[in-house]
């Protein structure tokens, strides 16, 4: 299970790719890897937001993530 | 309504929208341009520097015109997007819409900027002389 990092959840991380196959427990909705997330990474906590991208779509806490979905971190955006 | 123009582009060249958002049908073009302001909270900007994820960018920036185009009788819209390193008074956004009437392009321009801003995958680091921040991650 593969996870793109941008922005300063890139930075939190060290990496723009995250794999969590390795994992013994993966987390299997979007909440679960958000609370994973917090849980490693306390930072992550601290932002004003945190969004998960699944297949390049947002998703809300209870969807379920699919081994080959592409699952993507997404910080609180600032284009503009 | 035609189909729209929405891109993630190096280099934002302003001289093509007035041609892009123009149409025979269109009395009104209303266009927003965002640029690189040289100072944030009176500390002088160096640079700013945007990425993007830019397949999930894309995406939402054609709903985002989708809906405006349910919103407004629209006849045009372009949504364009600059990524990299950009220098203070360089172009980084260009939102605008075409139509019969003022009032539709006046208010879609404004809608897709503000939606842009929320909604799409794109994040900036503003540079300082001695420190970068990422912009809105923290409260």
């Amino acid at each position: 299970m593969e996870i793109l990092l941008f922005g300063i959840a890139k930075d939190i991380v060290g990496s723009a790719q995250m794999d969590l196959s390795e994992l013994k427990s993966r987390p299997s909705s979007v909440g679960e890897l958000k609370d994973f997330l917090c849980d490693s990474f306390p930072e992550f906590g601290r932002l004003s937001s945190l969004a998960v991208a699944v297949n390049s779509e947002y998703a809300e806490d209870a969807a379920v993530l699919e081994v080959g979905d592409e699952i993507a971190i997404i910080p609180p955006v600032s284009g503009g | 309504m035609e189909k729209p123009i929405i891109e993630i582009v190096d280099i934002i060249d302003t001289s093509l929208v007035y041609g892009e958002l123009s149409h025979a049908g269109s009395g009104g073009i209303c266009v927003f341009v965002g640029a690189v302001r040289e100072f944030t909270n009176k500390e002088e900007v160096v640079s700013l520097e945007f990425e993007t994820y830019a397949k999930m960018a894309i995406k939402e920036m054609k709903k985002i015109a989708a809906e405006a185009s349910d919103k407004w009788e629209l006849n045009k819209i372009v949504i364009r997007h600059a990524i990299g390193v950009k220098s203070v008074q360089e172009p980084v956004v260009v939102v605008g819409a075409s139509s019969a009437h003022r009032n539709d392009c006046f208010e879609a321009c404004r809608f897709l900027i503000d939606t842009l801003k929320e909604r799409v995958p794109i994040w900036k680091k503003e540079i300082f002389k001695n420190k970068s921040v990422w912009v809105s991650a923290h409260p």
